[in-house]
């Protein structure tokens, strides 16, 4: 079913392009220069891609066994480009004819082009992101440039507040409908529920997704005020928006690197078996997933579960193979309230430590993410870390016993079906990094 | 609240007074246009409360002040004395992270509000608004006048350049007035500093500026300048993220002080000690940022030894020697995630070998043991020396430095040790207290002499 609708958007974007092509090969370029100047921005859009996956921040992404929405959108001067043609009206104070299927080809053409040299370079090509783009350029152009080369436009709304008041509501339309097509790609790679992955694609464009449609449409007014320079103009400020967007990217790996070494200490200081934390981080984040959290959410439940044991760091003498789990409740209760108290100078986000402090608090009195890590805390330490089979069963049914109290039956339910679909390897040890 | 110098007090009050200078004639001139002045003062007033309450403290430290982009377009829009009144209100409601906040709000808007003047007097003198284009005669149909697009870069571009050369004259001046810096420090490398982040802030100006007075209006000139806030928006987080990462790394530092009391601050002063000998030699700024991460990081894996033992008083089994010993190996272990870190990494791994190969882990020699290793190895020992530990008094600097000159090529690169104590000699050993009030006899200088003995292992 997933994999249907991801094919679908793909066999759809396939279509379109072709006929995009054909037409415009058989009919003809309207307006030749502008096509070309549109494509350039778009190709260099395309080139100046960053390819994070390659660069120092491999584990942003694949550490969670999936990307992220803003890995997702790495060209935005590229992106602003082709909506830009889509919806431009006129350049220079001239109206232009192009029809949607020419914004759709000369869109297509040059992210192709944009493409070759990251190919070159040995990285896949990412033709799920041609696809998403081609249909939601073609979305914008439909509604648009129809209504504009037949003249109803201007004679509804003419040149003014009007206009880019209804520019607007398009671009709105278009992100949606971009989200949508996002989350039904991303579906059939994830088997992530769509509703999540659709909440997570909206919130998105709160970043860089609204700069890129903020650019585009200031492209295609100014294209019609002051001619083809105001592209390179334009998409000045864009660029530095991307390079902030960089930046804040490459910290942020720094940061989930530096906690991971931080819940690496207390494996190497001999609280915890080897390898525990990460497990723990993994299985929580999987379980997040499922019960559809927010990417903020994961990000929370991510670190919270790194450190969950950071308060045996403060322990004069070590807890017996490291499983909080058996302990009495009060002095779980103490671990965890010291760990709160690490937690807090870390410079992590407040709700981290309340979540590693609370960790072993009865499910009732816990925020969600606390309840998640306090059920896969207690499953890791109780199968052994050795994964197996016999023992995940037999903790399982554990956790189950403890519903009434300490573990939230829904969180239980929703490990073991993590655990079951993904078998003991798709969670195991994750690799180093 | 500190007082502040007469002198800038005259400045202050000298920027104040131009700036109603430029701004007077304005209220007077009958040609304002005021229903644009108000939309403008608006937009800057409410670019500056929007990020005050967004990042609720989160702002860039020392402030950029307003919202630049927005007074550009001012610029670019309005009379030169009309632009800096309508600076006026976003300089006045501007985010100010140190006392004393109202003067200090008072100087960045009689700052703005000259700097706009001067930008709008560049721009008027290279005829910019002509350039700008406009609702033409035309009724319904596409504009008449047309942006004059190369060109209008140029009037920009040099309002921007002068905007950024009056704003950083006048704060090159209150910084030599008020906190009493040479001029010539306080302005060096200012300009060629901010020159390009201006430049950006005019483009973005003239975007908004070609939209406003295009017939699209006000509603298109919005969105020209949403990247740019955005841009703004994401550097104030990038600061503070990069904030929590750095008490991240300060905690795993911390975490080793909770196991081992007597340590409390050596891991500063060592990555301060590293950090003067790399100076000393000469190594380039961000790799001496990387010796003083791997000088603060270099005992991280003692995470990994027994608390009892580290806190143990009287001698050590050889045993237990060994269980200490392993901690450059836990240090590794525990850091080689971190991409950052780099070569960080292996003076971690490395600090206990010595020059003659009889150190630990592995028994490297001379050239073999990495440069940032003989580094920390070097800077670890003078602070075990010049510090108070368990098992000895702190000793005064100059018998540390003649300590280790004498230990120099058995135990240490004879080169980190001669860097070091040409450091030393010029500039003085003033050691980072950090974690506060212990028992810190850090600053030795003329404390009781300390019987010699062998050089500090530093573990």
């Amino acid at each position: 079913m997933r994999a249907l609708a991801a094919g679908a958007v793909r066999a759809a974007a396939a279509l379109l392009t072709l006929a995009a092509l054909g037409h415009t090969l058989w009919n003809g370029v309207a307006e030749g220069a502008t096509a070309l100047a549109f494509g350039i921005l778009i190709g260099i859009g395309e080139l100046a891609r960053s390819d994070h996956r390659d660069a120092a921040a491999p584990a942003a992404a694949e550490d969670r066994g999936q990307d992220r929405p803003q890995d997702r959108r790495p060209a935005p001067l590229g992106s602003a480009g082709a909506l830009a043609y889509a919806l431009l009206g006129g350049a220079a104070g001239h109206p232009t004819h192009h029809g949607v299927l020419q914004v759709v080809a000369v869109v297509v053409a040059a992210a192709l082009v944009g493409i070759v040299p990251h190919i070159a370079r040995g990285h896949g090509p990412a033709f799920d992101h041609v696809a998403r783009r081609v249909l939601a350029v073609a979305f914008a152009a439909v509604c648009f440039q129809p209504l504009h080369n037949s003249g109803r436009l201007e004679a509804r709304l003419g040149q003014g507040p009007y206009l880019v008041l209804f520019l607007v509501l398009l671009l709105g339309l278009t992100a949606l409908c971009d989200a949508v097509l996002g989350a039904a790609l991303a579906g059939a790679r994830t088997g992530r529920p769509y509703g999540s992955l659709l909440h997570d694609e909206l919130r998105a464009p709160a970043g860089i997704g609204t700069a890129i449609c903020a650019t585009g449409l200031v492209m295609a007014l100014g294209t019609a005020v002051a001619g083809l320079w105001a592209l390179p103009v334009f998409s000045v400020p864009l660029l530095l928006t991307q390079m902030s967007f960089h930046r804040i990217t490459a910290v942020r790996t720094t940061y989930r690197q530096t906690i991971t070494s931080l819940a690496r200490a207390t494996e190497i200081a001999g609280c915890t078996r080897p390898g525990h934390a990460r497990r723990v981080a993994a299985l929580s984040c999987a379980v997040g997933r499922e019960l559809g959290l927010s990417e903020r959410e994961l990000t929370v439940l991510e670190y919270a579960a790194l450190m969950h044991d950071i308060g045996q760091l403060s322990l004069v003498d070590p807890v017996p193979a490291g499983a909080t789990a058996p302990l009495p409740a009060a002095e779980a209760r103490r671990i965890a309230g010291l760990g709160g108290e690490v937690a807090r100078q870390t410079g992590v986000p407040a709700e981290v430590a309340v979540v590693v402090e609370r960790q072993a608090d009865p499910y009732r009195e816990q925020p969600v993410a606390a309840r998640i890590v306090r059920a896969v805390n207690a499953y890791e330490d109780l199968c052994g870390g050795q994964g197996h089979p016999g023992g995940s069963l037999a903790a399982l049914e554990r956790l189950r016993l403890g519903t009434g109290r300490d573990f939230q039956p829904e969180v239980v339910e929703c490990l073991a079906r993590v655990l079951a679909r993904d078998g003991r390897a798709g969670v195991g040890p994750l690799p180093p990094g | 609240m500190r007082v502040l110098p007469p002198g800038a007090r005259a400045l202050i009050l000298c920027a104040v007074l131009a700036a109603c200078a430029c701004a007077a004639p304005a209220l007077t001139d009958p040609g304002t246009p005021w229903p644009a002045v108000a939309l403008l003062c608006a937009l800057c007033l409410g670019c500056e409360l929007l990020a005050d309450c967004r990042l609720l403290g989160g702002r860039v430290p020392g402030g950029t002040g307003a919202f630049f982009p927005v007074v550009l377009a001012a610029v670019f829009l309005l009379p030169p004395s009309a632009a800096a009144l309508a600076a006026l209100p976003g300089g006045l409601a501007a985010g100010v992270a140190q006392r004393p906040v109202w003067v200090r709000r008072t100087w960045h808007a009689a700052q703005q509000a000259c700097a706009a003047w001067a930008a709008g007097q560049a721009y008027r003198l290279l005829d910019g608004p002509a350039t700008l284009g406009g609702a033409g005669s035309g009724a319904a149909g596409y504009p008449g006048r047309v942006a004059d697009f190369p060109y209008a870069v140029v009037p920009a571009g040099a309002a921007a350049v002068a905007f950024c050369l009056v704003i950083t004259a006048l704060d090159g001046a209150v910084l030599a007035t008020a906190e009493h810096r040479p001029a010539v420090t306080a302005w060096r490398g200012l300009p060629a500093r901010s020159l390009s982040p201006y430049c950006v802030h005019g483009l973005a100006g003239l975007m908004t500026a070609v939209m406003w007075r295009s017939p699209y209006g006000v509603p298109a000139a919005l969105p020209a300048l949403l990247p740019m806030y955005i841009s703004s928006w994401v550097f104030a987080q990038y600061t503070r993220e990069r904030t929590a990462h750095q008490a991240t790394i300060r905690a795993l530092v911390q975490a080793v002080d909770i196991k081992d009391r007597y340590t409390r601050g050596h891991s500063e002063r060592v990555g301060q000690a590293s950090a003067m000998i790399a100076r000393e030699l000469g190594m380039a700024d961000d790799r001496m940022e990387v010796v003083r991460i791997a000088g603060i990081l270099h005992d991280v894996g003692k995470l990994g030894v027994p608390t009892r033992l580290l806190r143990k008083d009287g001698p050590l089994t050889p045993e237990e020697r060994k269980v200490i010993e392993l901690h450059p190996e836990y240090g590794h272990e525990m850091v080689r995630g971190i991409g950052f870190l780099g070569e960080a990494r292996s003076a971690i791994l490395h600090h206990h070998e010595r020059v003659d190969g009889s150190g630990y882990p592995y028994g490297l020699a001379g050239e073999q043991i990495p440069v940032l290793a003989r580094v920390v190895a070097v800077a670890d020992s003078f602070d075990a020396m010049t510090s108070t530990r368990s098992y000895s008094r702190a000793r005064p600097v100059p018998v540390a430095l003649a300590e280790l000159e004498r230990c120099a090529g058995a135990q240490f690169d004879p080169a980190m040790v001669r860097a070091l104590v040409d450091a030393i000699g010029r500039h003085g050993w003033h050691p980072v207290v950090t974690s506060d009030d212990d028992v810190q006899v850090a600053a030795p200088r003329s404390s009781a002499p300390a019987p010699a003995r062998g050089a500090g292992s530093g573990a």
